[in-house]
């Protein structure tokens, strides 16, 4: 019954997602909306990939990892050299783009996640920026002055990628996989005795968010005409770290509701630039006095409309958690 | 009696951290059914030796072996599935989740749909963690915990805590169930509830129990047969009653008498 209802729900989203992306294609294209707009969507957009991916691996997984923007780069690049150099189709440059930053974070992950919290999130903060200085200094991308790319993310692509993304995350994590991961996070010597393999499951959580930060990164290349390896500092994988923070660790909708949200901000903010860190810094400021475990806490958006079923499972104590 | 099969044999197993060896020379045999306590002083190495069981730690001498398997050297998961389970002295419950997700944690190994299958939502899901959600339910039934299954672990009291995680072990279909200081902060009622819940898991799963345990009146009340763990070696061995009228160990709990 419960999984009928679940399976009544995951269709009425995606219609629902179908319909939405439908009706904002005829106003893109009839003009209805202008470009400042079309572009604030395209950002969200984006930003929702990669603030589902790194909750996979921090919100749900445990694993501290600060250094998303590598991932970002590598899918970014990558799918740039696939249709600038070699002249591939946008499909294959997305795919190749996600793989790229799969193996890369295949490649970073089976070392580094034996290390635990703070040792974990140096390291990968370091893979960021050695990400990062290679592309600076490599030719056939374009070093520092960087590399143009053609303007090929479309709409539809972008809904697809980002519908996606999340049906993937949310099916992953609402199966006994995703209940090994947040067994991860709860308490890694229990999961272990529990049979759990734990070094996979850290991995493939990593591998998966690394994945989508690759796709997340393929349209970010082809939306923007021009890419640098200064866009992928670490600046940016903080960035993305707060949308996940904000929304609440542990909550998919809280990182895509504070996406949606912190993107709209610093989209209308850029037209004051003297004051735009200031008034954004202050909106964290106030965010983490007033509400630490963030947006949603742990919960999901929709455990607000089933009422009856929360009342029912006592009181939720929102443990106040802050990270670091 | 005679006939029953050995589960875990334990030879000259130990484990030296540096210098300090934590248990050293441990042999010890586990027949199939029994339900042997392990006592000792604190600092004994009691735990470390579950440790040592449960791949914890790796033993640096001896071996360890179930149902003639050698298990030293593999990975805590593994040996979990190939049938050792166990609980913890300080309760290591995943408190964020429900508890019924928490008994649904333990059934993972045994469940029989791939990631891909539930990325893409494919009937195998469906059907597995259909059989999984009633699996557990099962469990937590016999537990008397079925009406809180959707509560998060950690708002549960205390006692059901502790019950909690021995129905998370059992979930894990183990031969043999290691119980580290059940009763641990249990009152006498809640102890005794403990004792009958051990006896009643015991007959039902048809499982071999070792329980680490202080509270002298659940151990000599429910064991067939004690270990006396000392300073990181075996002292003594027997029934209860032996165990009790041991001067080794008397002396190990309460010091030698002065002469």
């Amino acid at each position: 019954m419960n999984i009928l209802k679940q399976a009544k729900f995951f269709w009425t989203s995606i219609v629902l997602a179908i319909v939405f992306s439908v009706i904002m294609q005829f106003l893109i294209t009839g003009g209805t909306l202008n470009q400042f707009y079309v572009n604030t969507l395209f950002f969200i957009g984006i930003n929702i990939i990669l603030a589902t991916s790194l909750h996979l691996i921090i919100g749900i997984t445990g694993q501290f990892s600060i250094g998303h923007a590598g991932f970002l780069a590598v899918g970014a690049y990558a799918s740039a050299i696939m249709t600038m150099k070699l002249g591939l189709p946008f499909p294959v440059a997305i795919l190749v783009g996600g793989l790229a930053a799969a193996v890369a974070g295949l490649i970073i992950g089976i070392p580094t996640l034996r290390l635990k919290g703070d040792y974990l999130a140096i390291a990968t903060l370091g893979f960021g920026e050695i990400v990062r200085i290679v592309f600076l200094n490599i030719d056939y991308v374009g070093g520092a002055s960087g590399m143009t790319v053609s303007h090929l993310t479309t709409w539809p692509w972008l809904v697809a990628c980002v519908v996606l993304t999340v049906v993937v995350i949310a099916n992953f994590t609402n199966s006994t996989h995703g209940r090994a991961c947040i067994s991860i996070r709860e308490n890694e010597i229990a999961a272990d005795a529990m049979g759990i393999n734990t070094t996979f499951y850290k991995v493939t959580a990593f591998a998966i968010g690394a994945f989508f930060a690759g796709i997340a990164g393929a349209l970010y290349a082809h939306n923007f005409y021009i890419i640098q390896p200064t866009n992928f500092g670490f600046l940016k994988s903080f960035d993305i770290l707060i949308f996940v923070v904000l929304g609440g660790l542990g909550s998919m909708s809280g990182a895509v509701i504070a996406a949606i949200l912190l993107t709209i901000i610093s989209t209308y903010l850029s037209s004051y630039p003297e004051v735009r860190m200031v008034i954004y810094s202050l909106v964290l400021i106030t965010m983490m006095l007033f509400r630490p475990q963030g947006l949603l806490g742990t919960r999901e958006i929709t455990s607000f409309f089933k009422a009856g079923k929360t009342a029912k499972g006592g009181v939720q104590h929102d443990d106040k958690k802050t990270v670091a | 009696m005679t006939t029953k099969k050995q589960l875990l044999k334990v030879e000259n197993a130990g484990i030296r951290f540096g210098g300090l060896k934590a248990v050293s020379d441990v042999n010890l045999e586990l027949k199939q059914g029994e339900l042997v306590g392990l006592i000792g002083p604190n600092g004994a190495g009691k735990t470390t030796f579950f440790n040592l069981l449960t791949g914890v730690y790796v033993p640096t001498e001896g071996s360890i072996s179930l149902d003639g398997e050698k298990l030293n050297g593999q990975a805590p998961y593994k040996i979990t599935k190939k049938g050792i389970s166990r609980t913890f002295q300080n309760i290591r419950l995943f408190s964020e989740l429900s508890v019924l997700d928490n008994v649904k944690v333990a059934y993972h190994s045994l469940a029989k749909h791939s990631m891909l299958s539930s990325i893409f939502r494919l009937p195998s899901h469906f059907s597995g963690e259909k059989e999984m959600e009633e699996k557990a339910i099962e469990f937590l039934k016999i537990f008397n915990l079925e009406k809180s299954m959707h509560e998060k672990a950690k708002n549960l009291p205390y006692g059901q805590q502790r019950r909690l995680e021995i129905a998370r072990a059992l979930a894990a279909n183990p031969k043999l169930l290691l119980l580290d200081e059940p009763a641990a902060g249990m009152n006498p009622q809640e102890t005794e509830e403990l004792m009958n819940l051990i006896a009643l898991i015991r007959e039902r799963f048809s499982l071999t129990i070792l329980l680490i345990e202080h509270d002298m009146l659940l151990v000599m009340g429910v064991c067939e047969r004690i270990y006396v763990l000392d300073h990181g070696q075996l002292i003594a061995d027997g029934t209860p009653e032996q165990i009790r009228n041991n001067p080794k160990v008397i002396e190990a709990y309460l010091g030698e008498e002065v002469s």
